[in-house]
């Protein structure tokens, strides 16, 4: 293969320190290289904005939930459906796609690399089939463990160690990437109808706090080396007041790592609420970026709502039952034993409701009040609060005021006096947008270590070139060509393959499942360990023997493996 | 050789405990696994080749030619339906979709004629349900209505339910009530707390009485609700109402009982009013070992759990006129293809009728009633058997089956592949 000229593309790469340059990028076999011999391909991109793959931190798109999202919500399948073309199969769905129907969207928005935010470790399986029918996005899963009892015990006992060698065996087991805290002891306490208030609650019959969860857990993932840290769902989420909670828990990270932040805090839109009912919900976005700003250790992502229906899913059980009580539409609820909880609940988000346009302002004020566009990543917790395919619209919201005073006008006209959004004058620029949609989730994960998230020699060849000549247009005044710029690339890259052309998508793809392994000293591996076989012998309702996920189910595998200083 | 933690691929409870002993390509015996699991894994009717009808009689044909003239066949029809599918692995089932995609075909599954109805509920209200260890480990309240655990699920009171120690049950034959409704008394109701007995078709009258009392609307419920007294109804809405985890489990007797789908909703709605004042969960007692499976694969490709009609090129789902029984009894269909399940002996007899008439072709390991339906069968592997691969429990847990050992039938999977294959090349 001669390989592959990108030429005058018009460069954004911030973790190469690239601010805006014309340049050419040649690519060859999958990576970015110095340069290509003659007789290679030539794309002529003529000063287009080119910047690496997308990459999402958080989003919802294969799974268990996810799927049940399909499965209860005909009328959402029928609201996005394509017909079979060319390389492309059918698709069905509109705020939760099937899985050709993420992949080609993703694919034809530039997004390269997808984090399915919350995988539970016994039902894994099914993720990885769903990853692996997920054609062109390297994909990784969160590891859900805010109710795993092994974790709890070893928590009361104060026990560090054990903590981290129960997820070393389980993210080996499940072949997951990091771990995830969703609601961390509200998940166990919905097993028997309850939830957590505060972070200083108990969870029934454990004797441990989500404070304490989250500590120790924060610990043990750096004892274990791994690339990304604590990804963190507060608890509370959704609640009036629950500012607090979120406040107490950035207050509970240390700063334990150098190349990246110690607690990363996701969907931090639906917990920066003031006021104590839904009646005075009132933004705490200036509460939350202060702290933020203060702690370049901890990253969030901004979980924007964006009008419109969608369906919401996630892990934390008892939150999606008190939704459930306020819209009255129909409600799953899916607990898994020894784990974690779920839930999904289809909800309409509407300009005509002050609440609704409250969050929606909150989630804009947390990009643009946060200083260091590092520590504030775009993201929708797709499809909670919109589907991903809203990330043009917001990038052009944050980019121009005269949009959002625009939208001012289609909004409950009490908004302003609940919100500053409409105080704020800043307008991102093209740099931080390529930080906050991609070199930053490289980062926050720490993905830079096996090529993604930047574009020079060595980098996988991951690359989005989309239809916008930064010299030429006025984000703040010509927002619409930024939403419609960024809906569709001209080419997308993966691996050094063109994957997408103007919206369409030219190849059946192979992508890849990265996952993390540590490796443990042997006394602390939980394979052999006597109380942790137990809960398998007694508790779970799978036999150890058939829990793990085989590597059958990862075709296209890539371990990030790491040594644990235990 | 011994073989220990196999999967038994006969029923959605996949108990995943077995040790099978196998000697050569033979199974010898069985542990752990109940009466419907010895004779999966001892039983031996296997199809020798496959066979293509001629006349009355049949005619032993090599593999290739089979599946060539099945893709013959589908690739010549109009309105080709691909039925089946709760008998086999997740992989086979995805390329059934894909089959069924690019032959612009009607893909639908066991489901149809069984828990259709529940899917349909769900579609309407959701789902609040959980994994079957959560009911191990919690519940004190086991609720089965319209099903017979001990004879169609054998294991699940001792592997998940009624006889099952969990960690907050640790004696749960004491700590646990069972109760059980139905229109008869069955092995089940036998060993009930409580066993209310509805009048035939009386269901949903009883689940309303229930959720109004429930609501703190009992006043307004009359002596007998079908058949059950006014006292029973308060004594079973007290039981759950002061349950700390109320597990609630339903099967065909309410899935395809008088008002099917209407009888699944009000269930769902008095888990969550139930919900309000406790925990409370509702499962479908799911029959084939793989049928969930099939609506989970279905789903993440097309967006629908069942009756999947491509024929537009997009994928359309409309229960009642997408649904194999519907599509058969209209004599709509033009070619079948049935894959792992058995049509001619539970469908209506229209319907087995039509599959005769048409060229229908069956991939199955064994003779059963639709073999006598059909034009060409070509046996396969079993899966969980002699061949492995994913399949869904009840409660949406994935595990793999094991292959315990390797024989001379290719499994669905290969065969299917050459039929996609042959005719993907004819489509182009």
């Amino acid at each position: 293969m001669p390989g592959l000229l990108i030429k005058n593309a018009f460069v954004i790469d911030p973790l190469s320190g690239v601010k805006g340059e014309v340049m050419d990028i040649a690519i060859r076999d999958g990576k970015i290289v110095e340069d290509v011999p003659s007789g290679a391909e030539i794309i002529d991109v003529r000063g287009c904005l080119t910047l690496p793959g997308g990459i999402d931190s958080h989003s919802h798109v294969c799974g268990t939930k996810v799927n049940f999202g399909r499965y209860m919500s005909p009328e959402d399948m029928r609201a996005g459906r394509t017909a079979r073309k060319g390389v492309m199969h059918v698709t069905s769905g509109y705020s939760v796609p099937t899985t050709f129907g993420n992949s080609y969207r993703y694919s034809t928005m530039g997004y390269t690399t997808i984090l399915e935010g919350a995988m539970a470790p016994l039902e894994a399986r099914h993720t990885h089939e769903e990853f692996t029918a997920t054609p062109h996005q390297d994909m990784l899963a969160n590891t859900l463990f805010d109710g795993n009892w092994s974790i709890m015990d070893a928590v009361r006992e104060k026990d560090v160690k054990r903590a981290a060698a129960v997820v070393a065996w389980t993210l080996a087991a499940v072949k997951g990437f990091a771990i995830k805290l969703t609601n961390p002891g509200g998940t166990e306490a919905w097993g028997w109808g309850g939830d957590m208030s505060s972070v200083h609650d108990t969870v029934p019959n454990f004797d441990v706090s989500p404070a304490e969860i989250i500590s120790t857990m924060i610990k043990a993932n750096e004892l274990l080396n791994l690339p990304h840290s604590v990804h963190l769902h507060c608890n509370n989420l959704g609640v009036p007041g629950n500012y607090r909670t979120t406040l107490n828990t950035i207050g509970l990270a240390p700063d334990l790592n150098k190349e990246r932040q110690s607690l990363y805090l996701t969907h931090v839109q639906f917990h920066s609420y003031g006021g104590t009912t839904w009646r005075d919900i009132c933004s705490k976005s200036e509460d939350i970026t202060m702290a933020i700003n203060s702690r370049p250790h901890v990253v969030m992502d901004m979980g924007q709502i964006m009008f419109g229906r969608t369906t919401t899913m996630t892990a934390d059980g008892p939150m999606e039952f008190k939704l459930y009580k306020l819209h009255h539409n129909k409600w799953s609820n899916h607990d898994v034993e020894l784990e974690t909880g779920s839930g999904i609940i289809p909800v309409y988000y509407s300009r005509k409701s002050l609440v609704n346009c409250v969050m929606w302002a909150i989630g804009l004020e947390l990009a643009l009040l946060t200083k260091n566009p590092w520590q504030c990543l775009l993201s929708t917790d797709s499809p909670n609060g919109a589907p991903f395919v809203k990330y043009p619209e917001i990038i052009a919201l944050l980019m121009s005021r005269k949009f959002r005073e625009n939208e001012r006008k289609m909004i409950d006209q009490r908004t302003e006096h609940f919100v500053p959004l409409f105080a704020i004058d800043r307008e991102l620029d093209w740099y931080e947008i390529a930080v906050m949609t991609r070199a930053g989730q490289a980062k926050a994960l720490g993905l830079t270590r096996i090529g993604k998230g930047y574009l020079s020699p060595g980098a996988e060849a991951d690359v989005a070139i989309y239809p916008i000549k930064p010299g030429e247009i006025d984000p703040s005044v010509d927002y619409q060509q930024v939403v419609a710029g960024f809906s569709r690339t001209l080419h997308t890259i993966k691996r050094g393959r063109v994957v997408a052309r103007d919206g369409e998508v030219v190849v059946e793809g192979a992508n890849s499942t990265i996952w993390s392994r540590a490796h443990v000293p042997p006394e602390y591996d939980m394979g052999k360990d006597p109380e942790f076989i137990k809960k398998f012998e007694q508790y779970y309702t799978v036999r150890m023997n058939n829990y793990p996920v085989q590597d059958v189910y990862l075709p296209r595998g890539i371990r990030i493996e790491t040594e644990a200083s235990l | 050789m011994k073989i220990e933690d196999v999967v038994c691929s006969f029923c959605g409870c996949l108990c995943d405990d077995l040790v099978v002993e196998v000697d050569g390509t033979r199974v010898v015996s069985v542990e752990n696994g109940c009466t419907l699991a010895n004779e999966k894994f001892l039983g031996d009717h296997r199809l020798k080749t496959p066979i293509r009808r001629s006349g009355n009689s049949w005619t032993k044909i090599s593999y290739e030619e089979a599946i060539a003239e099945t893709a013959a066949i589908l690739l010549d029809a109009d309105r080709p339906l691909l039925y089946g599918w709760s008998g086999t692995f997740g992989e086979a089932q995805s390329i059934g979709v894909h089959l069924a995609e690019i032959l612009g075909a009607v893909i639908d599954n066991t489901s149809t004629v069984c828990h259709g109805p529940s899917i349909l509920a769900i579609q309407e209200v959701g789902h609040p349900g959980c994994t079957l260890g959560q009911v191990k480990n919690r519940a004190d309240v086991v609720v089965y209505w319209g099903a017979n655990p001990v004879d169609a699920h054998p294991r699940h009171m001792s592997r998940y339910t009624t006889y099952c120690d969990g960690f907050f049950r640790k004696d749960a034959f004491k700590e646990r009530k069972v109760i059980v409704v139905d229109v008869r008394e069955t092995e089940s109701s036998n060993i009930a707390d409580e066993f209310m007995k509805v009048n035939p078709g009386g269901d949903y009258a009883v689940l309303s009485a229930l959720r109004a009392i429930v609501r703190g609307k009992g006043d307004i419920i009359p002596a007998r609700v079908e058949g059950v007294s006014r006292e029973q109804l308060f004594r079973v809405a007290d039981i759950c109402k002061s349950a700390k985890f109320g597990a609630f489990f339903f099967g065909v007797g309410l899935t395809m009982a008088p008002g099917k789908n209407k009888n699944i909703r009000n269930a769902i709605e008095l888990t969550e009013e139930l919900s309000r004042h406790t925990k409370f969960t509702i499962s479908p007692m799911r029959g084939h070992w793989n049928v969930y499976g099939s609506n989970e694969v279905f789903t993440w490709i097309s967006g629908y759990p069942y009756a999947v009609d491509f024929a537009r090129g997009i994928a359309f789902y409309n229960p009642g006129e997408t649904t194999s029984v519907d599509i058969l009894k209209r004599e709509e269909c033009d070619a079948c293809l049935v894959v792992a399940s058995d049509p001619g002996a539970h469908f209506p007899k229209a319907c087995a009728e039509h599959l005769a008439r048409i060229p229908t072709i069956q991939i199955d390991p064994h003779v059963n009633v639709t073999t006598h339906l059909a034009h060409i069968q070509i046996p396969v592997a079993v899966a969980g058997i002699d061949a492995e691969g994913t399949a869904y429990r009840m409660d949406g847990v994935p595990i793999r089956t094991r292959k315990l050992f390797q024989g001379s039938y290719p499994d669905d999977l290969v065969v299917l592949e050459k039929l996609y294959a042959i005719v993907k090349e004819a489509k182009g």
